[in-house]
C-alpha cells in the first residue's frame, strides 16, 4: 500500500467544502482531483476516513458518490524561465493560456501547466562538469526578458558533482545535466517545483540596509520601507490603497515585482495587464511588464484559490530572491484572503474567534509576511537577495480595530495609513502623516547620509515637527480663528500647508509628479524648510507670513513636482530665488517702517 | 421525468431538508410540488450523504413534511433568452409579469455565470455623458464600470438612476443601447415609477425588467438580480448591445441572503450577515464590464439604501470594497432643495481618469476635477469653521473658499431633473465658479489650462488674495 495516490468517494457538497470518505491514508495539504471533472482541491483537514477539501474551482454539480483521488503531492509551483510577464490565477495556472482553450469565462477543470511546455530557452552553461555544487548554486542563465536575467540554480537540499551539463535550447521540461551526489544521480533541468505552504530556505537573514525606492514622497521621504521590509496599507474604499499598490508595483526600485491580485476587482489586474507593457522602467527605459509577475484571482473566482493565492505569489518572489534579486511583493487585498480563510473555517465549523475569524489567523498573517526579509541566500558565493513584502488590508468601514489589520500591524514594520477624509479632499496619497510610521528609519540612516545628503534626517525631522505643530494649532485656530493667531503660528500653519499640498501631495496620473527621485524629492523640501527657515528671520522682523507666502517664489516652489527630473537645476536656481526675494521684502518693510515713524 | 421524493425530512423557514435521496448535486434546481399542484422552485445549498438542503425561492409556507414531493432537476436555475425579452416585464423569477406570451427562448444560460477572465476584460475607458454636472464633471461614469448609487430611505435615488438611465450616451457612438433593470424588494409605487418612466420616454422598448416587489417572496430576491444580469449578459455579448443595469435595492438582496444564512444556522460575520457576503456580492458586481472582441459592454448601477445612512454598515461597506467608485446622497444637501443631492466629496469614480481627458472629454477634466473637489472640500471646512466663530472671523481666503462651496452646491451639483447637461457645459460652468477663488489657490490646474480656461488676469488674482495692511501687526 505504498502508493500515495488515495482514492475516496465525496459523501458532503457544501460550497467550496467537500468532505470526502476512504481517504485515511491521505496527507494534510495534499493535493487532490475532485470528481471526473478533475476539479483541483486540496486537503485541509483529516478526520480519521474522512478528509475535508478545500476546492480551488466552482463545485456547481458536485455530489456524494463522485470520486477524488489524491496526488500525493502538496499544492506546488513550478519555477523556472517563463514566469515573467505571466498572469496566473490563485494556483499559477496561467490565465492567458485558459482564456485560449475556454474563451473569455473561466470554466472548470482546465488543466494547464504554469510554466510553458513548447518555448525553447537559451541557456547558458556556467558551472562546468566535475564542479562539486550545492542547493542554490548557479548552473547557467536564461536572458528571460530584456530585464531579467534568470539564472538557473541547484534546487534547495541537493548536492554532489555535476557529471553533465551543456549550454544549449532547451524546454522547461528538457534535461540540461545530470549531478551525481549522495542520493545517487539526479537529473538537472531548466524548471524545479516548491510547495507554497513551505518557504524557500536560505543560509542567513540581514538586516536591511537600503530603502526601496519608490518614487513616492510621502513614503519615501516620510516613512520609508527597506528592501527586505514589509509593510501595510490599511483603508477604507476610496482611500486609494490600490493605487498605492499600483504605484509601488510601477516605480519601486526592484528587480522583480509580483503583483497579487487577491479576491479584488478584475478591472483592475486588466489594468495592470494593459498598463504595465506601455509604462516605460525610469532606470532602464524598458516596459515595466518585462519584470513583473502578476497573480490574479479576482474577487468572483472561486474563494478557496484566493487563499491560496498569496502563497503562490510569494513562492514565486522567494525564488526570484534565491537568485540574489531584489524583489517586491504586493498583495492586494491579504483582508480578502483572510475572508476565504474565515469562510473555509467557517465551513469547517471551526470555533470562530474575533468577527468569524478563526483563531489562527495572526499565525498565519505573520508566517506570510515573515517569508519577507534580506537574506544570504544558499549556494557558495553568498548571494544577497531582499524580498519586500507589501499587503493591502481593507478593514469594514476603515476600521482599524480589524482582526486582519491588528494581526497584520504585528508583524509589519511600516505602517501606511490611509485615511477617507485626506481621500475626500483628493489629497493622495492618501497617508496620514501623523499616524503611519517606519520602523526602518533607523537602519537606513546610514543610506540617506551617504547616497542622499548628510542633512536628510534633520531635514524631515524638521518636517514632522511643522506637520505636528500644524496639527495642534489648528484646534486652537477653530476656536478663536486663524487670525488671532501669533505671526510665527501662522507662519507654521503656512509652512505645514506647503509641505502638505506642494510635497506630499502627488498625483499619481501626472506623467511627470507620479515618480519623484530621491535628489528631486531631496530638493523639493530642501526649499520648503529653507523658505521656512527664511520666512522664520523675515517673521521676527514683523513681516507678515501672508505677505512671505504671497512672494513669487511660493507659487514656484508650489509648481516645483511638475519639473521634470532632467531639469534639477531649476530646483537649485528656485532656492536662491527664495533668499533674495525674502531679503527685499525684509528691507522694503524696514524701509516702510522707517517712513511710518 | 425526474425521481419524486416525498421524504422532507424538516421545514426550517425557507429550507428543507430532504432525506433518502440519491445522485443529487449541489447547486441544482429543485421543484417541489404541493398537494394543490402548485409547484415552487429552489436549489440545493448543500448535499450530505443522503440528505440535500434546499432553499425554496418562494418560501415554505403551507409546505408539509407529509405531502410535498420533490424533484430534482438536475440542472441549475436556467433563463430563456430571445431578442423578444426586449420590452418585457418579467418577475422575479424571469416569469412573464405582463400579461405577454412566454418567451420562446433560443438559447438558455445558467443564471450563475462564470467568472470573467481577467485577460478576457477590456479595460473600460469611454465615458459616458450622463448629463448631470457631478457625475460627469466629478465622479464620471464609465461604459462597463459599476458604479453604486448609495442612497438612504426617502432620498431621490430612483428619479436619479431614472435620469441616467434616459439620458445615458456615449458621445459620437450610435451603438444600440438596451436598459435591464431588476428591482429587489421595491415597493410597488417606486417600481411603477421605473416602469412609467421607461414608458414616459419610449425606453421600455429597448428595457428589460425583471421585478421582484416587497411583497413578493423574499428568497426570491436572491436570484433577481442573476436573471437580470444574465439577460444583459446575453444582450451585451450576442447581441452586441450596450447595456445600463440598474440593480434596486441591494440591501434587500442581502437581507434574503442574511435569513437563509441564519436559517442555516452558519457562523454569523458582521451584523449577522453571512462571512461570504463579500464574495457573494462580487458574483453580481463584477459581471458588468466589456469582454475583447465583443462589441457590447455592461454598466451596472446598483442602489444601495444605507441602514441608517451609515457608509460602514456591511452591505455599502462591502459593495464599495467591490465596485469602482461610489455616487453617495445625502440627507443635508436633500433638505437645502438640492437635486440630485450628491455629495461629491465621499464619491468617487475609480474609472474616471481613464474615461476623461483629450479625445475623451477634455484635456483640463482631471485636474479641474481635482481643484474642484479640493476647492469644495475647503469650503465646507470654511462653513464648518463660520459656525463656531461666526463669518466674519474668516480669514478672505477662507471667505472666499466659503462662498464657493455655496455657489458650488447651488449652480452644479443643483440642476433640474429633466436638464441635461452636455460636457462641454459643466466643464465651462466649472472654470466660471473658480473665478471666485484667489489665482495662487488654483494648485491642482496647470498654468496654461488657468492661462486658456481662466477669464481672468493674473494680477487681478493678487489683489484678491491678501490683504496685506489687514494683518500686519495682530
Amino acid at each position: 500500500m505504498a502508493d500515495t495516490r488515495v482514492q475516496g468517494t465525496i459523501r458532503k457538497v457544501s460550497g467550496p467544502l467537500v468532505v470526502a470518505d476512504g481517504m485515511r491514508a491521505a496527507r494534510m495539504f495534499d493535493v487532490v482531483l475532485v470528481s471526473d471533472k478533475n476539479l483541483i482541491g486540496e486537503i485541509i483537514e483529516v478526520k480519521g476516513d474522512l478528509a475535508s477539501i478545500q476546492v480551488y474551482e466552482d463545485t456547481r454539480g458536485l455530489g456524494p458518490g463522485e470520486p477524488v483521488v489524491s496526488t500525493g503531492e502538496p499544492l506546488s509551483v513550478e519555477l523556472g524561465p517563463g514566469l515573467i510577464e505571466s498572469i496566473y490565477d490563485g494556483i499559477q495556472r496561467p490565465l492567458d493560456k485558459i482564456r485560449e482553450m475556454v474563451g473569455a469565462h473561466i470554466t472548470r477543470g482546465v488543466s494547464v501547466p504554469g510554466l510553458d511546455r513548447e518555448k525553447v530557452w537559451e541557456f547558458t552553461a556556467k558551472a562546468l562538469v566535475g564542479d562539486e555544487v550545492v542547493g542554490g548554486d548557479i548552473l547557467g542563465t536564461v536572458q528571460e526578458s530584456a530585464l531579467v536575467l534568470h539564472k538557473i540554480m541547484v534546487p534547495p537540499r541537493i548536492s554532489g558533482k555535476i557529471t553533465k551539463l551543456e549550454s544549449g535550447s532547451y524546454k522547461v521540461t528538457d534535461m540540461i545535466g545530470e549531478l551525481e551526489g549522495q542520493g545517487g544521480k539526479h537529473d538537472l533541468g531548466l524548471m524545479q517545483r516548491w510547495p507554497v505552504r513551505q518557504a524557500r530556505p536560505y543560509k542567513e537573514r540581514l538586516s536591511p540596509v537600503e530603502p526601496l525606492v519608490t518614487g513616492q514622497r510621502v513614503i519615501d521621504t516620510f516613512f520609508p520601507i527597506a528592501k527586505g521590509g514589509t509593510g501595510c496599507v490599511p483603508g477604507p474604499f476610496g482611500a486609494g490603497k490600490t493605487v498605492v499598490q499600483h504605484q509601488l508595483a510601477k516605480w519601486a526600485d526592484a528587480e522583480i515585482v509580483i503583483f497579487i491580485g487577491c479576491g479584488e476587482r478584475g478591472n483592475e489586474m486588466t489594468d495592470v495587464l494593459m498598463e504595465f507593457p506601455e509604462l516605460k522602467d525610469p532606470r532602464s527605459g524598458e516596459p515595466l511588464m518585462k519584470r513583473t509577475v502578476l497573480v490574479a484571482n479576482t474577487s468572483n473566482m472561486p474563494v478557496a484559490a484566493r487563499e491560496a493565492s498569496i502563497y503562490t505569489g510569494i513562492t514565486l518572489g522567494e525564488y526570484f530572491r534565491d537568485m540574489g534579486y531584489s524583489v517586491a511583493v504586493m498583495a492586494d487585498s491579504t483582508s480578502r484572503w483572510a475572508e476565504a480563510l474565515r469562510e473555509m473555517s467557517g465551513r469547517l465549523e471551526e470555533m470562530p474567534g474575533e468577527e468569524g475569524y478563526p483563531a489562527y489567523l495572526p499565525a498565519r498573517a505573520a508566517q506570510f509576511y515573515e517569508r519577507g526579509g534580506r537574506v544570504t541566500t544558499l549556494g557558495t558565493d553568498e548571494r544577497t537577495g531582499a524580498l519586500s513584502v507589501v499587503g493591502a488590508v481593507s478593514p469594514p468601514g476603515g476600521d482599524l480595530s480589524d482582526p486582519v489589520v491588528q494581526a497584520t500591524l504585528k508583524v509589519v514594520k511600516v505602517f501606511w495609513s490611509l485615511e477617507d477624509w485626506l481621500a475626500y479632499e483628493r489629497h493622495f496619497p492618501a497617508i496620514n502623516w501623523l499616524t503611519s510610521y517606519s520602523l526602518y528609519h533607523d537602519g537606513l540612516e546610514a543610506y540617506f547620509r551617504t547616497e542622499v545628503s548628510e542633512e536628510w534626517a534633520g531635514m524631515r525631522q524638521e518636517a514632522m515637527k511643522i506637520l505636528q505643530q500644524e496639527a495642534e494649532l489648528k484646534e486652537i485656530a477653530r476656536l478663536v480663528g486663524v487670525d488671532a493667531l501669533s505671526n510665527r503660528d501662522r507662519l507654521v500653519l503656512g509652512t505645514a500647508k506647503a509641505i502638505r499640498e506642494d510635497f506630499l501631495h502627488q498625483n499619481a496620473f501626472d506623467d511627470v509628479d507620479t515618480y519623484t527621485s530621491f535628489p528631486k524629492q531631496y530638493r523639493m523640501l530642501r526649499n520648503i524648510i529653507a523658505m521656512n527657515r527664511h520666512a522664520q528671520d523675515a517673521v521676527e522682523q514683523s513681516v507678515s507670513p501672508e505677505a512671505i507666502f504671497g512672494l513669487p517664489v511660493q507659487e514656484e516652489i508650489s509648481r516645483a513636482r511638475y519639473i521634470p527630473e532632467a531639469e534639477m537645476d531649476e530646483l537649485d536656481a528656485i532656492a536662491g530665488r527664495i533668499e533674495t526675494q525674502i531679503r527685499e521684502l525684509i528691507n522694503e518693510h524696514a524701509g516702510v517702517n522707517e517712513l511710518s515713524e | 421525468m425526474a425521481k419524486e421524493y416525498r421524504t422532507v425530512l424538516e421545514i426550517a423557514g425557507p429550507l428543507l431538508l430532504v432525506g433518502e435521496v440519491s445522485g443529487v448535486k449541489y447547486e441544482e434546481l429543485v421543484e417541489v410540488e404541493l398537494p394543490g399542484g402548485e409547484v415552487r422552485r429552489g436549489r440545493v445549498l448543500e448535499v450530505d450523504e443522503d440528505t440535500a438542503l434546499v432553499q425554496l425561492f418562494e418560501g415554505a409556507t403551507g409546505v408539509s413534511v407529509d405531502s410535498a414531493k420533490v424533484r430534482f432537476l438536475g440542472r441549475g436555475l436556467e433563463l430563456g433568452l430571445s431578442p423578444d425579452i426586449l420590452g418585457r416585464v418579467f418577475d422575479g423569477l424571469g416569469r412573464p409579469k405582463d400579461g405577454g406570451p412566454a418567451i420562446i427562448p433560443e438559447i438558455k444560460r445558467d443564471v450563475a455565470g462564470a467568472p470573467l477572465n481577467p485577460t478576457a476584460r477590456d479595460y473600460p475607458n469611454e465615458f459616458i455623458q450622463t448629463g448631470i454636472s457631478s457625475i460627469d464633471g466629478l465622479n464620471t461614469l464609465v461604459r462597463g464600470q459599476k458604479l453604486p448609487i448609495f442612497s438612504g430611505f426617502g432620498l431621490p435615488h430612483a428619479e436619479l438612476a431614472a435620469q441616467i438611465a434616459r439620458q445615458a450616451t456615449v458621445l459620437g457612438t450610435e451603438g444600440s443601447f438596451a436598459v435591464v433593470f431588476a428591482a429587489m424588494g421595491i415597493t410597488f409605487e417606486e417600481a411603477e415609477y421605473f416602469i412609467a418612466d421607461f414608458r414616459r420616454t419610449g425606453a421600455i422598448d429597448r428595457a428589460v425588467l425583471y421585478v421582484n416587489l416587497a411583497s413578493d417572496p423574499a428568497i426570491e430576491r436572491i436570484a433577481t438580480p442573476r436573471m437580470a444580469l444574465t439577460a444583459a449578459e446575453y444582450l451585451a455579448y450576442d447581441l452586441e448591445m450596450h447595456v445600463l443595469v440598474i440593480l434596486t435595492d441591494l440591501t434587500n438582496y442581502c437581507e434574503a441572503l442574511r435569513e437563509i444564512s441564519a436559517a442555516r444556522k452558519e457562523v454569523p460575520g458582521r451584523r449577522g450577515y453571512p462571512g461570504y457576503l463579500y464574495t457573494d456580492l462580487s458574483t453580481l458586481y463584477e459581471r458588468a464590464g466589456r469582454i475583447k472582441g465583443k462589441g457590447g459592454s455592461i454598466t451596472q448601477i446598483p442602489v444601495v439604501s444605507m441602514p441608517e445612512d451609515d457608509k460602514t454598515h456591511p452591505i455599502p461597506d462591502l459593495t464599495g470594497y467591490i465596485t469602482e467608485g461610489q455616487i453617495i446622497l445625502d440627507r443635508a444637501l436633500h433638505r437645502k432643495g438640492i437635486y440630485p443631492p450628491i455629495n461629491v466629496l465621499p464619491s468617487l469614480s475609480r474609472l474616471r481618469d481613464k474615461g476623461i481627458g483629450e479625445g475623451k472629454t477634455r484635456e483640463d477634466h482631471a485636474n479641474l476635477a481635482n481643484q474642484l473637489f479640493a476647492a469644495y472640500a475647503r469650503g465646507k471646512e470654511a462653513q464648518e469653521l463660520a459656525i463656531i466663530l461666526g463669518e466674519a472671523a474668516l480669514s478672505p481666503e477662507d471667505k472666499a473658499f466659503f462662498k464657493f462651496a455655496e455657489v458650488f452646491e447651488e449652480r452644479y451639483v443643483k440642476q433640474g431633473g429633466d436638464e441635461n447637461r452636455t460636457i462641454e457645459e459643466t466643464l465651462t460652468l466649472a472654470w466660471e465658479l473658480l473665478e471666485i477663488l484667489p489665482l495662487s489657490e488654483l494648485k491642482r490646474v496647470k498654468p496654461e489650462q488657468i492661462e486658456k480656461y481662466l477669464k481672468r488676469t493674473g494680477a487681478k488674482a493678487k489683489e484678491a488674495l491678501v490683504p496685506k495692511e489687514a494683518t500686519e501687526g495682530t
